[in-house]
């Protein structure tokens, strides 16, 4: 007799191996995992940005599964048009699926191509309320042309248009909460996941995959090339991320907010930890380690408060 | 007028309308489009055929004009047949998109309304709009009328959609000239039309059956071949136009042709241009072949791929070719001449016609028939005079 386990994961690639990607980058790893739990039958629209530059430099590609990249801020429109066409050809009879058979449309995107430059073609997507999937992979900066801060980027993180020097400390601002953007379109599912948490992150794909309507996944995807670590602390650096509570793992499901990995306020572990192993926090003093930690708390009793609360309603 | 099985009835059309029943007979798959004037009563009638039942289409009411252009470029690599209309700032904020379907060879068709550009804002006609983007790889064609406009819509979905072609098409009517006059429009039978545009067959689509990856990126090392491609399809795709146009006549029986002439024949001076002004330079050749004037016209109906060949045959021999149009590329001049004299550059001296160019018409100033007269009588004074460099405005008050 086989024995299978509960959270087993596919042995089929659909993201082959022979990629370009950095030794230890968090988003090819979340990319192949995210693949796996979606399956053969999607058709995937990537963004420009790193995932598409390691993956299909002509005349080769490492996709299994139908795949095009156009423009890095289109992909909202792009998913838009091609479930449009899914469902017009399927309609008028030009395409034909056997019984239960259904196909999904996903997009992938950098933090840069979902929370600045693609935000509108996004919004656009959710709001019309087309069937599809969209993850985020956010490895808090443009990383494809070097390093660049985006919207995506931490309070305090050193990148290469955000230095940090006699007058700056780095990122002036704080992260912009993307999933609670997605979150305010009332869409019907919104998550955040981590390749360091495996499952978790197939499980919600596979929930998103289910649900009928928008669906928008944020992954964060550590970075050893931009967040300055070296690449075996990879996995280490989403674990930390996710118990420093610096990024949550939950879900919004129809506006119910639930927390994946339920810790009180007490036991997170101090952000200290998380920052002092990234080379692009190392240069913080010791007052803005204390600023981010006291953000890092608000939120987490601000997110901890909607759970309850939506859970009550 | 032949008879063919093409032609059933005559009805009065807006030029926008009239676009918007070609694409409800081609049956068209995915709509998307924002709305912008003088484009809107396009879509609007789109919207209200989709919601009527009258066309089976997605009819995607996107954000802006780039996820237009971004929607359709998705939906057609799926196999599905698109449309996309827009004007002026529309155009300008797809431009990035353009390059797109060209370079993947998806056979996206879009209408334009020609619009001025901002800066000042102007809603009005001219093909400011469309210079602006010839360098994007798509097929361009001017309509000078509603009929044309219909005629042309099945013309650019046949000819793009050819597996040999697989090419974006634009149809460029004249904002407000065109997209807003009622005129008398023959409408072909529905069936003869499905039979013209059979249902497309995009050979590689995207299927979960069958994988394929489009748009990867093209490294130095091959990106120069990528283009070359690209250039070998839009030239081939010059004798398939011509077949489409051959094609087209042989069904609904009018005859378009790249380069098409109005009393050309034996004029010392040919007027050239594109677009609905054609057919106000005709009243003007008319009046002044009465006044024994030996002036004739030249209508550029293909703007993209440029008819080099056919533009020569033209206009060889000629005296005198006096340029018109409504754009002007700041610091060169008129971009539609400065074409045609590259065009002419290779004839033999003694075939080579002089080159005369104006500039008129934009942000939909109107230039009557009276004033192609005046613009017929500055060019004889600038050729007796010798003024052939630069370019002169029309009815610009001073």
């Amino acid at each position: 007799m086989a024995v299978r386990f509960e959270n087993e994961i596919p042995a089929e690639e659909y993201f082959a191996p022979g990629h370009r990607a950095c030794m230890g980058c968090g988003e090819a790893l979340a990319v192949r995992l995210v693949c796996k739990a979606l399956g053969k039958d999607v058709i995937i629209v990537t963004a420009t940005g790193c995932v598409e530059i390691i993956s299909s430099a002509l005349p080769w590609t490492s996709w299994r599964v139908p795949w095009i990249h156009t423009l890095f801020e289109n992909v909202g429109a792009v998913v838009s048009g091609i479930e449009s066409a899914y469902k017009a050809l399927l309609r008028k009879g030009r395409k034909k699926l056997e019984p239960g058979r259904r196909i999904k449309v996903v997009g992938f995107a950098g933090d840069g191509g979902t929370a600045d430059i693609g935000l509108q073609a996004l919004s656009g997507a959710m709001e019309r309320g087309h069937d599809f999937l969209y993850v985020c992979f956010d490895n808090e900066a443009y990383m494809n042309t070097g390093i660049q801060r985006s919207g995506s980027t931490p309070y305090g993180a050193w990148t290469t248009t955000a230095p940090h020097g006699a007058k700056s400390i780095g990122q002036r601002t704080w992260k912009k909460n993307m999933p609670e953007i997605a979150v305010a379109h009332g869409i019907p599912y919104v998550a955040t996941a981590c390749p360091s948490y495996p499952y978790d992150l197939m499980r919600k794909v596979r929930k998103a995959v289910e649900t009928q309507g928008p669906s928008y996944l944020h992954v964060l995807s550590p970075c050893c090339t931009g967040w300055r670590f070296e690449p075996k602390l990879t996995i280490k650096l989403g674990r930390l991320a996710v118990e420093t509570g610096v990024f949550p793992l939950y879900e919004v499901e129809n506006g119910v907010y639930k927390l994946s990995i339920d810790m009180d306020v007490e036991s997170l572990k101090p952000v200290r930890e998380y920052l002092m192993l990234q080379g692009r926090f190392r240069h913080l003093p010791e007052s803005e380690i204390e600023k981010i930690q006291e953000r890092v708390v608000s939120e987490y009793k601000k997110l901890r408060k909607k759970v309850r609360m939506s859970q009550e309603d | 007028m032949n008879e063919v099985k093409g032609m059933s009835r005559k009805v009065a059309l807006e030029g926008s309308h009239a676009v918007s029943e070609a694409v409800r007979m081609a049956d068209v798959d995915v709509v998307a489009a924002y709305p912008i004037t003088p484009q809107t009563h396009i879509v609007e009638r789109i919207a209200e055929m989709v919601a009527n039942g009258e066309l089976d289409a997605e009819f995607i009411c996107v954000e802006s004009e780039h996820s237009a252009m971004s929607a359709v470029v998705g939906a057609a690599a799926c196999g599905a047949r698109v449309f996309t209309c827009t004007a002026g700032q529309g155009l300008e904020l797809m431009h990035e998109v353009l390059f797109v379907p060209s370079a993947m060879r998806l056979p996206v068709v879009a209408a334009i309304a020609n619009r001025a550009l901002s800066a000042p804002l102007n809603v009005w006609g001219d093909h400011s709009d469309a210079m602006a983007v010839r360098d994007c790889g798509w097929i361009q064609m001017f309509a000078e009328n509603a009929q044309q406009a219909f005629d042309l819509m099945l013309c650019a979905y046949r000819v793009a959609e050819r597996p040999d072609v697989l090419l974006p098409a634009m149809v460029h009517l004249d904002g407000f000239h065109v997209s807003h006059v009622v005129e008398p429009v023959l409408l072909p039978e529905e069936g003869a039309v499905r039979e013209f545009l059979p249902p497309s067959e995009y050979p590689f689509p995207l299927d979960p059956d069958r994988p394929v990856s489009m748009g990867c990126y093209g490294p130095p090392y091959i990106y120069t071949e990528v283009k070359k491609a690209q250039e070998v399809a839009i030239e081939n795709a010059y004798e398939k136009i011509l077949e489409t146009f051959k094609e087209f006549k042989e069904v609904f029986g009018r005859e378009y042709r790249p380069v098409e002439t109005y009393r050309a024949e034996g004029a010392d001076i040919l007027l050239l241009m594109m677009g609905s002004y054609s057919e106000t330079a005709a009243l003007a050749v008319d009046a002044l072949r009465e006044h024994g004037e030996s002036v004739g016209l030249v209508k550029l109906r293909l703007w993209r791929p440029f008819p080099f060949e056919e533009v020569c045959r033209a206009l060889r021999g000629v005296e005198v070719v006096c340029v018109f149009e409504r754009a002007l590329s700041f610091g060169m001049g008129g971009p539609l001449c400065s074409e045609v004299r590259a065009a002419l550059y290779h004839l033999p001296e003694g075939k080579r016609p002089k080159v005369v160019s104006f500039v008129g018409g934009l942000g939909g100033r109107d230039v009557r028939a009276e004033e192609f007269e005046n613009v017929l009588r500055r060019t004889k004074e600038r050729v007796s005079s010798g003024e052939l460099e630069g370019f002169e405005f029309v009815g610009l008050r001073e």
